[in-house]
Parts: structure tokens; C-alpha cells; sequence
């Protein structure tokens, strides 16, 4: 039973990793690759079945004047957009969370949890159906095809996931500690930013790093807000034509459009398994 | 100058947790507030720190109302059940965390942190984490904390409950020494807990509160010796004082078939029927004794608690040793008759063998 079991697990962990990993390996030994290598038939070890090149790789940065696409403008306005937007909606998200998490708030028959649904419910909805609204609103207040624009509506995109993250984190720090630091002289704000936040970093982190997931990999918001002034990555390498642009181009801005996201996911996965709060209570 | 309440209410659902609640702590003394669990302990220690407000009632300080001071400016000081402590920061930091917070000179911070912490027993631990100490040493953490606060009301909510039966012992025995030497003048220290004899132990003025409601206030000594009601008994006593429906009358104790002669201190009540108090130790077996019959034997520790029934009465009595019996054994008791409590039938004492008597 446990060998079988065992040899079954690593076999089955083993295809899903060649799985996962070969689309990857392909796009990486493709991108090195020019137009003789890519025709030549199926090779994969560079220096013994073809030799790399950096034309691909060369291709991203120049201007399309000179035969290039210019990926860089893109990848810094989505950089500036995803991280702006994450850095807002994490500010707001955790001062909400936490109100959420210690405070009683009633109205009628609104509660807490109420509250919290609510935040929870603006990504239950498909995305498509905010779409025309926030065409319209964004049209309204000027802000079309803009980074402005586009920074509004990631943060109600993605404030959402921090609150919710955060809430159910403060609900594990023990109130005994904001409590406490009331008592040794703290007043609420000092207790949540002296005692309170200090000890959810974990917390802050994972929620950081989600949020930038999901606001990188957005592409249909940056598509249907945004026409010539602005362009974000996701569109732009859609926008990339196979026909007109090479094979070893296109491989290598899908490399770069995964790479955050691979170093990001290396960061969730540290921390999303470390509780940091034992000791806090026992 | 003492800190005076004032008929503490506080009733956030169906129950009172505080029900009319009042007191007058005098400086320099200690007091125990015994209870059983969800008594209202709690809740009345929290309303002292000024974590809950209570619905109606007051709390004067020092000629001060204490319900309009924040908790943060009370400068009160707590130790919870559970060892709180502030996980990101080691021992040191810990327990220098309040005096930052009242921007206390940095080499002062030093001196007292690292007096306070060679007072509980922890010297050498200052850059330990706290998740690397005992659970113990983590609570001795969180008393130091509050002890170099100097704060003028020390709130302790069952600070040993929590801990193994040694480690209890031996932080008891601190408490006891610190609260000897430390206790100043002008503080105000105010333990929970629902262990009678570490309120015995303790030895301050015992508060007895059941229900959220104070039922008898008193030294240590007479609550133990003179229980107002069969309720503080019941919570002053471990195992709980048992309780016989018994009649009195022609200079006898009649209960359950069994006719015992009306000791000295029993006689100038009037005939009638009396609840019997009687404390598990003075029961002890005896061949000449009556017989009852045996329920459950636990051992603890050395120690034997028998549950005994005889018709309606059920009784539980400890014997200094252990020893086995099967349930359903048939044994023979004896009551030590001079050590009889009698309550009358609503419940207030009506003579106790320490003469104390509330009728």
C-alpha cells in the first residue's frame, strides 16, 4: 500500500510538472531561436541542436521604425497600473478589513458580514457585466483610455481580494492583543499599527502578491477602457500578429509577460504556509 | 482615593454578566474575586480596564469617573488567562513596550525591564522570541509587563489557570512573594480566579460573585468559615460543599432513614427542615458508620473522591489515599457532625460551626 501509493504520487506529481513546465521550456528554447532553427524541425539543447540567437529577444525592444514591436512602453504601464492599483487597494483594503474585523457596525439589517459579502460579491459577478458601467463612468469623468482611468477600476477590481484576505487574518489575531495594547497605553490607531500590523505581515504580503496577480493578468478591462493613448501588456501581446511578428518574438514577450508573475507566485508560496502569530496566544 | 463602583450593570444579551455590581477597593490590599467560569469575573476586570462599559452603574478613582478615562489613560495593567504577549517583539521588547509607549528614557527602560524580568525568574532571556519560551515563561513575560508599568490597579484574570499543575504551584508561590514585597501602598490588586483554595492561599479579601451578582465579601477566612449562602459555598469549596435535606427536630438530624444526635453548635435552632452542608473532607469511612452506596470512585492524584447515594441524597467525600472500589459497592461513612453547616431552606446560613450565622 504505501510504496504503490508513493510510486503512484511521484508518477502522477511527475506528468503534471512535465505538463506544466514543457509549454515554458518550449517558449524559452524557441525564443533563442531564428528563422532557420524554428523551421528546421523539433530541437530543444541549444549549442547541440541549434544555435541560440538574441534576435528575438532583440526584436521587443526596438521600435516598430526599426522592425521591432516596443514592448517596453506597455510593460512599464502595466507595472505602473498593477502596482499602483495593488499598493491603493491594499492601504484601503486593511484599514476596511480590520474595522470589519473589530468594530460592530448595524445598519437596519446590515452587519458586519454583510459588509464583508458585499466587498466579496464585486468578484462574483463576471466581469462582463461591469464593463458597459464602467465604459460610461469612466467616459463621464474623462478618464478613458488613460492610466488614471484604468488605475480606478483595478482598485475596485481588486480591493475586494484584499479585504477579503485581510478580514479573515485579523479575525485570527487575537482581539486579547488589541486589547492589551489599549491597556499598556496604546490608543486604537497606535494598537493596530504598532501591535496589530506588525504581526500581519504574512497576511499583507499574500494579499499584496494576489493582488498583483490578478491585476497583471488582466485583459479585458485594459482592452475595452483603452484605445491608442494607452496600452497595457496583455493587449499589446495579443495585439502581437503571428504572421507579421516571428515565432522567437512572440515566445520571448510571453516570457516576459510571466516572469513577475513566477517570482510573485515564489513569494505567496513562502509565506501563505507561515503563520507568524503562535507566542501571540496560547 | 479608593476605586469605588457603584451598581455595575452590564447585560449585552438574555444574561446579566454584571448584575448591580459594587465595591470599594481600599489601596495596598489584595482582592480575590471567586467565581465559577462565565460568573461575570471577567467581565467585571475588563470593565475595571475599560475594555467594556458597563450599561449602567460607575467607577470612581482617586475622586475621578472612570468610565470617561480610555482604557489607554487609565494606567491599569492585565494579565490574561491566555498568555498574551506581543509575538513580534522578544522578551525584552515585550516588556519594555508600555514604557516606550510612556516614552520613558531608554536607560531607565533598561534598568526596570531587566529588574522586572529578574523578579519573575527570567533573567538572561531578554533577546529570546516569545514563541521559543514555555507557556509558563511566556505568562511570566506578560506579568512582568505589567508589573514595571507600576500601574495603581493590577488586574490579574486567572493567571495560572492555564498552566500544569507544577508550574501553577511554583508561579503561585511567586505571586504570593511578589505581591508581599511588591505590593505598595497606593496600588489596588485585583486576582480571578475559580479555584477556592487559591483564593485561601492568596489570602486577600475574597469577592464571591455567581451570576454576575456579588454574593458575599469578606477575608478569606470567613467566606471560607461562614458561607453567607448554600451558593457561596458551593463556589468556595472544592469539591463542592454537599448538601443534605435534612429535618430537624427533638434534638435530632433526620435524613433519609438516618437519625444522628444534634451536635452543640446546631441546638439553638428551631425545629424545622435545614439544608446540611457538610465538606467532602469530613466524611470519612467508618465501620459504625451509615451505609451508602458508591456511584463513581475517582482518583486524583492521591487522593479518592467517592460519589455516594443513599435515595434521594447524593454526597461526595475525599479520602487521603487511594484506594479501589466498584460501583455499587455497598461502604459505611461516617459525618463528622461537628463540622455541619445549616442553611435554612432558602439557602442563607443559619449556623455555622464557626458560629457565623445570617438569620
Amino acid at each position: 500500500m504505501g510504496k504503490l501509493y508513493k510510486f503512484l504520487k511521484y508518477s502522477f506529481i511527475t506528468i503534471w510538472t512535465v505538463f506544466v513546465v514543457a509549454p515554458f521550456l518550449w517558449a524559452l528554447t524557441t525564443s533563442f531561436k531564428d528563422f532557420n532553427s524554428v523551421n528546421g524541425g523539433a530541437t530543444y539543447i541549444p549549442w547541440v541542436d541549434f544555435e541560440p540567437k538574441l534576435e528575438g529577444w532583440k526584436v521587443l525592444i526596438k521600435s516598430p521604425a526599426n522592425g521591432g514591436v516596443d514592448i517596453i512602453e506597455p510593460y512599464f504601464n502595466s507595472l505602473f497600473v498593477t502596482c499602483t492599483a495593488s499598493l491603493i487597494s491594499i492601504v484601503l483594503g486593511t484599514l476596511s478589513a480590520y474595522a470589519l474585523s473589530r468594530f460592530t457596525f448595524k445598519a437596519g439589517f446590515v452587519k458586519n458580514n454583510d459588509i464583508t459579502f458585499f466587498f466579496i460579491s464585486q468578484r462574483i459577478m463576471p466581469p462582463i457585466v461591469l464593463s458597459i458601467p464602467f465604459f460610461l463612468f469612466l467616459g463621464a469623468i474623462d478618464l478613458l483610455d488613460s492610466l488614471i482611468g484604468l488605475i480606478v477600476v483595478y482598485i475596485v477590481l481588486l480591493m475586494p481580494i484584499a479585504v477579503w484576505i485581510m478580514v479573515d487574518f485579523f479575525n485570527k489575531v487575537p482581539r486579547e492583543i488589541d486589547e492589551t495594547a489599549l491597556i499598556d497605553g496604546c490608543n486604537p490607531y497606535q494598537a493596530f499599527f504598532k501591535v496589530v500590523l506588525p504581526n500581519s505581515i504574512p497576511g499583507l504580503i499574500v494579499a499584496g502578491m494576489f493582488c498583483i496577480i490578478f491585476g497583471w493578468i488582466d485583459f479585458f478591462f485594459a482592452f475595452i477602457l483603452t484605445f491608442t493613448e494607452v496600452q497595457l501588456l496583455p493587449v499589446k501581446i495579443v495585439a502581437l500578429n503571428s504572421s507579421i511578428t516571428p515565432w522567437w518574438s512572440l515566445s520571448a514577450s510571453a516570457l516576459v509577460s510571466v516572469a513577475p508573475l513566477i517570482v510573485v507566485a515564489f513569494i505567496v508560496e513562502r509565506y501563505l504556509s507561515k503563520g507568524n502569530l503562535s507566542g501571540a496566544i496560547k | 482615593m479608593n476605586l469605588v463602583a457603584d451598581k455595575l450593570s452590564y447585560k449585552p444579551d438574555e444574561q446579566f454578566h454584571l448584575n448591580e455590581v459594587s465595591f470599594n477597593f481600599k489601596k495596598g490590599n489584595l482582592y480575590t474575586i471567586l467565581g465559577r467560569t462565565l460568573s461575570g469575573k471577567t467581565t467585571l476586570l475588563k470593565t475595571i480596564a475599560g475594555l467594556l462599559t458597563p450599561d449602567s452603574g460607575s467607577i470612581q478613582f482617586e475622586d475621578k469617573d472612570f468610565l470617561k478615562i480610555p482604557v489607554w489613560e487609565r494606567n491599569v495593567a492585565m494579565v490574561y488567562q491566555q498568555f498574551i504577549n506581543y509575538p513580534h517583539l522578544n522578551v525584552f521588547e515585550n516588556v519594555a513596550f508600555p514604557l516606550k509607549q510612556r516614552k520613558v528614557e531608554n536607560q531607565e527602560i533598561k534598568d526596570v525591564v531587566l529588574k522586572s524580568l529578574k523578579s519573575v525568574g527570567l533573567e538572561g532571556y531578554e533577546n529570546r522570541k516569545i514563541q521559543e519560551l514555555s507557556g509558563g515563561q511566556q505568562q511570566r513575560v506578560s506579568l512582568a509587563r505589567s508589573l514595571v508599568k507600576n500601574a495603581k490597579i493590577l488586574l490579574l484574570d486567572e493567571p495560572l489557570v492555564n498552566l500544569d499543575y507544577k508550574l501553577r504551584e511554583q508561579l503561585r508561590e511567586e505571586f504570593k512573594s511578589i505581591f508581599s514585597q511588591g505590593l505598595s501602598e497606593e496600588s489596588i490588586v485585583i486576582f480571578s480566579t475559580t479555584d477556592p483554595k487559591e483564593a485561601m492561599e492568596l489570602n486577600g479579601e475574597v469577592i464571591a460573585i455567581d451570576e454576575g451578582k456579588v454574593l458575599q465579601v469578606g477575608p478569606a477566612k470567613e467566606i471560607f468559615e461562614n458561607p453567607k449562602t448554600l451558593k457561596v459555598a458551593e463556589i468556595s469549596n472544592d469539591p463542592p460543599m454537599n448538601i443534605l435535606k435534612a429535618n430537624i427536630s427533638s434534638n435530632k438530624i433526620k435524613f433519609e432513614g438516618i437519625e444522628i444526635e444534634l451536635p452543640g453548635h446546631l441546638s439553638n435552632l428551631k425545629d424545622n427542615n435545614f439544608n446540611l452542608g457538610i465538606r467532602a473532607s469530613d466524611i470519612e469511612l467508618s465501620e459504625e458508620g451509615f451505609e451508602f452506596e458508591v456511584e463513581l470512585a475517582e482518583i486524583s492524584g492521591s487522593e479518592t473522591l467517592l460519589h455516594l447515594i443513599r435515595g434521594d441524597t447524593k454526597i461526595i467525600t475525599s479520602i487521603e489515599e487511594v484506594m479501589n472500589f466498584n460501583i455499587k459497592d455497598k461502604i459505611k461513612i461516617n459525618f463528622n457532625i461537628n463540622k455541619v453547616y445549616a442553611f435554612n431552606e432558602s439557602g442563607t446560613l443559619a449556623s455555622s460551626p464557626f458560629g457565623g450565622s445570617y438569620v
